[in-house]
């Protein structure tokens, strides 16, 4: 792509970039990856499981490994493996939800499996760059349906158990006391994430997939607590962070993994700043008003 | 086995790293920051890359990074413990920026850059000089001597803040010196058994002890045994069978005795509540007659 450019000119760059069909396939896909991973990953932040989204995320190593060495089509071994860390994971989570060294143990043997599973295949690992940070452009089409049909699974999905799914991620006594089955939830949802998972790290990699689910979703629930807003903040994040990371990687020629995750981590921080100013403001007003004996530190 | 050099450098430096990693680990699982362990890990392998563009030793990037890395994260959040959501979003910034050194390694044509890569992330257990194995036991020693010395003021620090505060234990210093400690660990670590498995040795011991016993100076020698022990099997093992990659046998075995400790502390509790209570009813009935 060395011979493209970037002009001034907004609209002729959007023609150069959708110009090629493996463009508009990356965009599509894109798309949908970040729709998908803005509405899980907010669950995933609101619910404190970025280290349990992180493993599974890992489990694609294990999994493209293993199919390998069965000789099954990859997909499958990524879907297995995220689906088999989900179940291990919410299995093993106790009341004490801090308890993380279960996950560690989960992800750590997934990896030595997938170290396994490579020895024993005796091949050597020429495609670590795509496996860790994914390739965007080599999507066909068939993908983007496989991923437009996992996508719709998820939103349907959600759309029916959002509501119970929030209030036993906010407050599990209360949820507990509506009856709510929230071992049910909990492990339903270890499984949807699974299937995001699985389905967006075949495009994005491994370590990518993360950066997706974890930092747009951040920042939209350091912007608003309000559910359904946030939803909508993280996914427009996770689009803008998508789109202008493609187009970045169109222009230049530093890998798309560079630019999702450094947009992501810019849209954080902006927002981290963002809610830093109006806390202040907010302080100082009420600081001016009580006659300064609140603190800023306990505004915040 | 033993004639080998290779070996033996490979049980020295085991040793002292799993020894190093069983003891701050536990601490680490005590506090709920194996998140903290496992950014730690990715990190390193980011800092061995950045080390190798800019062609300096690679050793020197991976202590840098994770040691940095586990500053900042002790300056963020509260109490010297940054949130999981936080960890999550500044490592995953990480990795990208270590698919931008890769493909810069790539790009820059020495040839070398696969081989970085999948030494930092594999580990190489049976490739270490006697340089290395001599630093690696100079290293965990240290390490586990810092563990042991701080192993009173932070295990108050960590089970009860105030506590600790009144009697004089900085919770907050502790905190970061435990993080120091462990990037550290995980930075010798990542040579070892490879950036990838080193929470193998970190969080699985650990776990495993805190599900035997709730003591907390047996809970650590446990912890660091079964380290040592999972070492010892696993070389013993990859040694033994060719194909079965080093760090796989080790992480293997660690992970074995965490789902063993897992699955019997529950059968040993029952157990003991068992007996306990047909003592009550022996009591009890002695007293009724």
């Amino acid at each position: 792509m060395g011979e493209s450019t970037l002009s001034w000119n907004p609209a002729d760059d959007v023609r150069q970039l959708l110009h090629y069909p493996f463009m508009v396939h990356a965009f599509a896909a894109g798309t949908i990856v970040a729709i998908v991973a803005g509405l899980i990953g907010w669950y995933v932040t609101l619910r404190r499981q970025t280290f349990a989204a992180h493993t599974i995320a890992v489990m694609s190593f294990p999994g493209a490994a293993g199919a390998a060495l069965a000789s099954l089509p990859i997909a499958f071994g990524y879907y297995l493996a995220c689906a088999l860390a989900g179940v291990a994971i919410g299995a093993g989570r106790r009341v004490r939800s801090r308890e993380s060294a279960t996950i560690g143990a989960v992800q750590v043997a997934g990896l030595a499996l997938g170290f396994l599973f490579l020895g024993l295949y005796g091949g050597v690992l020429e495609d670590l760059e795509t496996l860790l940070f994914g390739s965007f452009l080599g999507i066909d089409t068939a993908q983007v349906l496989t991923l437009l049909a996992v996508a719709g699974a998820v939103l349907v999905t959600l759309a029916l158990v959002g509501r119970p799914l929030l209030l036993a991620s906010l407050d599990l006594q209360v949820a507990r006391a509506w009856g709510l089955p929230v071992r049910a939830l909990d492990m339903g949802f270890m499984l949807l994430l699974a299937l995001a998972v699985a389905a967006i790290s075949q495009l994005t990699g491994a370590l990518l997939v993360f950066a997706l689910l974890v930092a747009p979703a951040a920042a939209a629930q350091t912007l608003t607590g309000r559910p359904g807003l946030g939803l909508l903040v993280s996914v427009t994040i996770a689009l803008a962070v998508v789109w202008g990371a493609l187009a970045l990687a169109y222009f230049s020629i530093y890998p798309l993994g560079f630019f999702v995750s450094s947009l992501a981590f810019t849209a954080y921080l902006l927002a981290k700043l963002g809610r830093a100013i109006a806390m202040n403001t907010r302080a100082r007003r009420a600081m001016s008003l009580d006659g300064g004996r609140m603190s800023p530190a306990q505004a915040g | 086995m033993f004639a080998h050099e290779f070996v033996r450098n490979a049980l020295l430096a085991g040793s002292a790293v799993s020894i190093a990693a069983g003891l701050v680990g536990w601490f680490v699982v005590l506090r709920g920051q194996v998140f903290a362990a496992d950014a730690l890990s990715h990190v390193a392998f980011v800092g061995a890359i950045a080390a190798a563009v800019i062609a300096i030793d690679e050793r020197i990037g991976l202590f840098a990074l994770t040691l940095a890395l586990a500053a900042v994260m002790a300056g963020l959040g509260r109490r010297a413990q940054a949130d999981d959501v936080t960890i999550g979003v500044v490592f995953s910034w990480v990795l990208g920026v270590g698919a931008l050194l890769i493909s810069l390694l790539s790009s820059s044509s020495s040839g070398g850059g696969g081989l970085i890569v999948a030494n930092s992330l594999f580990g190489s257990v049976f490739a270490l000089t006697s340089a290395q194995t001599l630093a690696a036991v100079a290293l965990g020693a240290v390490v586990s001597l810092a563990a042991v010395a701080l192993a009173r003021p932070l295990l108050l620090a960590s089970l009860d803040a105030e506590l600790a505060a009144l009697q004089g234990a900085p919770a907050r210093v502790l905190a970061v010196l435990l993080l120091l400690l462990l990037g550290a660990v995980t930075a010798e670590g990542t040579q070892v058994v490879g950036a990838l498995l080193v929470l193998g040795l970190i969080a699985a011991p650990a776990g495993a002890a805190q599900r035997l016993t709730a003591r907390p100076y047996r809970g650590m020698v446990l912890s660091a045994a079964i380290a040592l022990a999972s070492v010892w099997g696993g070389v013993a093992l990859a040694y033994a069978i060719p194909s079965l990659p080093a760090g796989s046998a080790i992480a293997g075995l660690a992970v074995g005795a965490f789902a063993a400790a897992s699955l019997t502390a529950p059968a040993g509790r029952w157990l003991a509540a068992r007996s306990r209570r047909r003592q009550l009813l022996k009591t009890a009935s002695t007293i009724g007659s």
